[in-house]
């Protein structure tokens, strides 16, 4: 019995189909992977998707992280209430997306704003992640964007974390895997959109291809802007080669304000330096050394100690045994080994 | 009542007069020079699997990628403890002297094999002392920027961005230990009968009085055992 492939989603809304279907996220749809360079080209190319987070439209309500937790099957820990509306405290191995609440005193309207931002993977583009991952296959990225971490391959050495501009892997401490949004790609691959997604009741977030998402959230910031948001506008940073997570918001021109959302976020010129040329400079200049040693071992000539080093030495430690023992000392004792 | 070593160490002596050999590495600096050594090459070789994709092989050799990142700083942690102690016997007779700009001035002979022509040096040449400064140079930034980037048990220790730092430090840190590391191999190889300085623990006397002539003469003028040490 062959099962079709599903369908690739093109929203969040839609249900799950009765019957089961095949994954459509094949490995063969894998175009980058960590620490792996010549990939196979691959066969097709999937429709770029993309979530879209409208800030405007959120209230706050984490129905989002509670989704993220059913699906995922995580288990945060319960914390302590420290008097912020952040809940955990930070996203961990064990939460994927996080509210992050900012009470912004607007100098302009002399108005409190209540920015809330749902943190979590942006799905970059040109994933820093990925760049600075040193075991293969760990982080790959797939021709519709997703950004995916394979726990198998992942060996938690928390590079990931040194190469994420925004600041989103977590290491697990008893797994020691590097853990974060998968954007669903469990979900995506059987033709539904992320969970977190599917659970808001404002349709903040919404998933669907990028250009879909791109064209709504147009409409979406034309309207902010007939609301007096004339700075409202698209959070898709070109640093990294644009996200497939995205914002609307209604301070684009400041994204630092939403809870420090980078600026210009992009990967650390030491990040790429590392990754980049200094690997391969550094390895061949370790390997022309040793084999630079090798061949001057073999051809050259070795530095030997001759026959004559040998009869000098000779003389030069009879000579210095005469002279202690024609000055001796209290402690002197006889010391010839040899007649 | 002992004389005043200036260009040994503890330890160093003339062995036997005839053949005459001297010894040079005691035990107890023999093994603290093998268990450092050993220890250097698994850093080598776990490091290099994190470092170039096309050495992640060498985590085979470690049990794998999770094994290797696990074992990769303890080894770093004993390293830094076994170095430790041979720097505190070494440090001194490692300081630069007079003679070492003579001799550097003059390399072309010592690659030639021609050491005739040469300052008369204590214990340690001018490359061997670079050795040793580069290396203990290199295993501070190592260990430091290693614990910087230790993710099991200090992963919050310092910001991104330093971290970002600290492993390019790191990084390039280690392909200079590993140049270091193959000119002191290297250099044990080419130059005859060193090695069995740190196997036997002794050296000919001709062998000491082609390369460390002060250090011989020295030793020869001194009685064989110091009541002090």
């Amino acid at each position: 019995m062959t099962t079709e492939r599903a369908p690739q989603p093109t929203t969040a809304a839609a249900n799950p189909p009765i019957q089961p279907m095949a994954s459509n996220l094949l490995p063969s749809d894998v175009v980058r992977a960590s620490a792996m360079r010549d990939l196979p080209a691959p066969e097709r190319q999937l429709t770029k998707v993309a979530k879209l987070i409208d800030v405007s439209r959120c209230i706050g309500c984490k129905a989002c992280q509670s989704a993220c937790i059913e699906w995922n099957d995580t288990h945060p820990d319960v914390e302590e209430n420290v008097g912020v509306y952040e809940n955990p405290h930070d996203l961990t191995p064990e939460m994927f997306t996080l509210m992050r609440f900012t009470e912004y005193a607007n100098p302009e309207t002399h108005e409190l704003e209540w920015l809330i931002r749902k943190d979590g993977c942006m799905h970059c583009e040109d994933p820093g992640c990925l760049t600075a991952c040193p075991a293969p296959g760990a982080i790959v990225q797939y021709s519709n964007g997703i950004v995916d971490f394979i726990s198998d391959n992942c060996i938690g050495c928390g590079y990931c974390v040194a190469g994420c501009p925004f600041d989103i892997p977590r290491i697990h401490k008893t797994a020691h895997v590097s853990k974060k949004c998968t954007l669903c790609s469990d979900r995506v691959a059987v033709g539904q959109g992320p969970a977190c997604a599917k659970a808001c009741p404002t349709q903040a977030i919404v998933f669907g291809t990028k250009d879909e998402m791109i064209a709504h959230a147009e409409m979406r910031i034309e309207d902010l802007k007939e609301r007096g948001y004339e700075k409202a506008g698209l959070y898709d940073p070109q640093g990294v080669g644009g996200t497939h997570v995205m914002y609307v918001l209604h301070h684009a021109d400041k994204p630092s304000l939403y809870a420090d959302l980078p600026d210009d976020p992009k990967i650390s010129a030491v990040v790429k330096g590392w990754k980049g040329a200094a690997k391969d400079v550094g390895l061949a200049a370790m390997g022309i050394a040793a084999v630079g040693a090798m061949a001057h071992g073999a051809l050259a000539r070795a530095n030997e100690v001759s026959a004559h080093d040998d009869a000098e030495a000779q003389e030069m430690v009879a000579h210095a045994a005469e002279r202690l023992a024609v000055e001796p000392q209290e402690a002197a004792r006889p010391q010839e080994g040899a007649p | 009542m002992t004389e005043e070593r200036q260009y040994s160490a503890p330890g160093d002596e003339i062995e036997t007069r005839k053949p005459v050999t001297v010894s040079r590495y005691r035990g107890i600096t023999r093994l603290n020079h093998w268990v450092t050594a050993f220890t250097m090459i698994g850093l080598i070789l776990s490091g290099m699997a994190l470092f170039h994709p096309s050495l992640y092989f060498l985590t085979g050799l470690f049990g794998g990628g999770p094994t290797t990142r696990w074992l990769h700083p303890l080894m770093g942690i004993l390293l830094f403890f076994s170095f430790l102690l041979l720097f505190l016997q070494m440090w001194r007779l490692n300081l630069p002297k007079r003679e070492d700009a003579e001799w550097l001035a003059n390399i072309k002979e010592v690659v030639k094999g021609e050491e005739e022509n040469l300052p008369e040096l204590g214990k340690y040449n001018a490359g061997q002392k670079f050795v040793f400064w580069g290396m203990s140079g290199l295993i501070l930034v190592m260990i430091v920027t290693g614990v910087m980037i230790w993710e099991q048990y200090f992963p919050g220790l310092v910001s991104i961005p330093v971290r970002r730092v600290a492993v390019a430090v790191h990084a390039l840190s280690a392909v200079a230990a590993v140049l270091i590391f193959i000119v002191h191999v290297y250099a044990a190889i080419w130059t005859r009968g060193t090695i069995r300085a740190m196997t036997r623990g002794t050296v000919t006397g001709g062998w000491a009085y082609r390369h460390h002539r002060k250090w011989l003469r020295e030793l020869a003028g001194r009685r064989k055992t110091d009541p002090a040490e």
